[in-house]
């Protein structure tokens, strides 16, 4: 029997979501006012609204709801995926009034493409674009990329309990530290010293390579934001190809793979543990398939002909496979060179790399490393009961922080969420092709909006059908918080109506 | 006898062949090219002189004695590459505060330019200010002003009702 959701539960969910709400609103703070310090009144009065808009509906939610209970798992769960989408409606305010989207769900699409990290954009004449519209676009990257839950936990709730089924919706299951409220401190803490060192790095580099010096910084901050939480959104429309800069392409392919790598790495190797980087299965697993999808790339790239040199195969092979294994899009080739220029195997590289992703617990979509490392083990594992006498004990085990063995349900749990992921990459390629769109053209777009890329083959543009956006905004949300928020909130709406 | 020798229609003609057939990597479109239409069949036109017109947008990176300027038609940016002197006289570059100058460019057009790591581009031998920009002015809003002072009110009275219930 299926239980109706009761009062508590509906209480719990609007206390919690209220004040992601007001979190996330806050924030908007940031652009109106660097709007109002370069004279972009405008803008400014956007992000006015929208902020003000945030804090009516949060501080409602948080009223009409008020609650000191903890939330259960369910609650936890449909809190994120509210959230989620809440805070789409809300972003996509301040881009709207920009007048630089042709209607409201496309400044939608961009805020979820931001938020999940995901790169794919809709927008009208960026170059012409605010700089605080511009700060807001790549600030949602990095608050997105982080973790939009994160933010509450991190500075506005109390209870540990509740607030891990929070961070695991969000698509973390690790802790970092003991306490779930000091691991996402934690979390905040390692973004915003790369923040800075990257932006001095890039914003020197940009400084080098003869912007002035507000730009320079400006765009460092931006890039460095979109790449390290593998967002991949640019301030200009040329994508990173507008700085024609091979230093800002090694920079922010260091950036990129920094931004793939699990944040509980980087505590232990903060911490001094250099080695685990060297030993860890989503570090090795990264390495290797990097490799070999980039083998596959250049093989097709060779077969072309169109970059006969290795430091052009180089910028432009191996950038878009790195930006696209980890989920950064960030692209140094036009869209429709993917198509016109780059034949099926390069391109069927690059679709693979997509679809791997980066590490679990990092701010990559997709499949993820661990996982990917799990499964390979797991086939090793069952070859070697086939070879080995019946009476051997075969064991696998893998390093990750520390020695683990495999057992398996990590296999089962890695299996469903790479069928879960399959599936989403299908779903995607399955409407773009009812909607008159070719195969392969349909599932790079969809793999790349589902395991939140942003490289884009052509399709993605304002002018494509309202319903291919929805779809791919739905799999942009699904992508990023894998499946079981979504799932719960699924369940949720169905128990209110066929529950008793 | 030289002077005889060129004046000899054959030869002429002869000359005229020559420089057609040495000049065919570089027949140029005396139109200018839309950038979809240039990203689109870029082996086409790769190697080609061609004419591109667009706004310049953003900054004018200088390099050495040579300019990265972006161009955008419209539709898409691309990068061009030119010699510093020829770009003295740009007065606006496109952002939010200006409509940058609208050039004609002409130069010869890479599909993947090997000089700058694979990048498509175009390499300037001339650039022609067809309409110099100007600057947009900042007017506020009015409209958006009202709107913002609404929400203050209603976003003063949930604050003030929260306090009432609490008190």
């Amino acid at each position: 029997m299926i239980l109706r959701p009761c009062l508590d539960d509906i209480k719990n969910i609007g206390y919690y979501l209220g004040k992601i709400i007001i979190g996330v609103g806050l924030t908007m703070l940031v652009p109106a006012i660097l709007g109002f310090s370069l004279g972009e009144i405008n803008p400014a009065l956007d992000f006015l609204a929208g902020l003000e808009i945030s804090l009516i509906f949060g501080f409602l939610l948080t009223k009409l709801c008020f609650t000191e209970k903890d939330t259960n798992w369910m609650q936890g769960m449909i809190v994120v995926s509210l959230s989620w989408l809440a805070v789409m409606f809300l972003g996509a305010i301040p881009l709207y009034l920009s007048g630089h989207f042709k209607s409201y769900l496309d400044a939608c699409f961009d805020t979820m493409s931001g938020f999940a990290t995901t790169g794919l954009s809709l927008i009208q004449d960026l170059d012409h674009l605010s700089y605080a519209h511009n700060l807001w676009r790549h600030l949602i990257m990095f608050i997105g990329g982080q973790g939009i839950v994160i933010i509450a936990l991190s500075f506005f709730m109390k209870g540990a309990s509740g607030a891990f089924k929070m961070y695991v919706g969000e698509a973390r299951d690790e802790r970092i530290k003991p306490n779930v409220i000091h691991t996402s401190r934690f979390i905040w803490l390692v973004g915003l010293v790369y923040l800075v060192l990257g932006t001095l790095a890039l914003g020197l580099i940009a400084f080098l390579e003869g912007m002035g010096p507000f730009n320079a910084l400006f765009h460092g901050a931006c890039v460095f934001m979109a790449a390290f939480d593998t967002g991949g959104f640019s301030p200009q429309s040329q994508n990173i190809l507008y700085y024609h800069s091979l230093s800002f392409e090694i920079a922010t392919i260091t950036i990129m793979l920094l931004g793939a790598i699990n944040f509980r790495l980087h505590y232990h190797v903060w911490m001094g543990n250099r080695k685990e980087i060297f030993r860890n299965i989503e570090t090795v697993t990264l390495f290797i398939a990097i490799i070999s999808t980039f083998f596959i790339t250049a093989a097709g790239l060779a077969q072309t002909g169109i970059y006969p040199q290795a430091m052009a195969l180089f910028r432009k092979g191996f950038y878009q496979l790195v930006s696209g294994h980890t989920g950064t899009g960030y692209m140094t080739v036009y869209a429709k060179q993917f198509i016109n220029e780059w034949n099926h195997l390069a391109l069927s590289g690059v679709i693979c790399a997509m679809a791997l992703g980066g590490a679990v617990c990092s701010t990559t979509g997709a499949i993820k490393m661990l996982r990917v490392g799990i499964i390979f083990k797991a086939m090793k594992q069952d070859i070697k009961r086939i070879i080995f006498p019946p009476q051997a004990v075969v064991l696998e085990k893998f390093h990750h922080i520390k020695k683990v063995f495999l057992e398996d349900k990590q296999v089962r749990s890695a299996l469903m969420i790479t069928l879960a992921y399959l599936l989403l990459y299908g779903i995607g390629a399955l409407v773009g092709m009812w909607l008159g769109y070719p195969f392969l053209d349909s599932l790079f777009e969809s793999t790349s909006a589902a395991a939140n890329v942003g490289l884009s083959c052509g399709i993605t543009n304002a002018a494509m059908p309202a319903s291919l956006k929805i779809t791919y905004i739905v799999q942009m949300w699904t992508g990023r918080l894998e499946f079981m928020s979504v799932f719960t909130l699924l369940g949720f709406c169905w128990a209110a109506i066929k529950g008793k | 006898m030289m002077l005889k020798r060129i004046l000899n229609p054959l030869w002429f003609i002869n000359g005229l062949l020559f420089a057609a057939f040495f000049s065919f990597p570089l027949a140029v479109y005396a139109q200018a090219i839309p950038s979809s239409e240039l990203i689109n069949n870029a082996k086409q036109y790769d190697g080609k002189a061609v004419v591109y017109e667009g706004e310049v947008i953003g900054v004018i990176m200088e390099r050495g004695g040579h300019v990265w300027l972006n161009v955008n038609d419209g539709k898409n940016s691309i990068g061009i590459w030119a010699q510093r002197n020829l770009v003295s006289a740009l007065h606006h570059a496109g952002s939010y505060k200006a409509k940058g100058d609208w050039l004609a460019i002409s130069g010869i057009f890479h599909r993947a330019c090997l000089e700058h790591g694979g990048d498509l581009d175009i390499h300037a031998l001339r650039i022609d200010n067809i309409k110099p920009g100007k600057a947009i002015p900042q007017r506020l809003n009015t409209g958006k002003m009202h709107f913002v002072l609404l929400l203050t009110g209603v976003l003063c009275l949930v604050l003030i009702l929260r306090q009432l219930k609490r008190s």
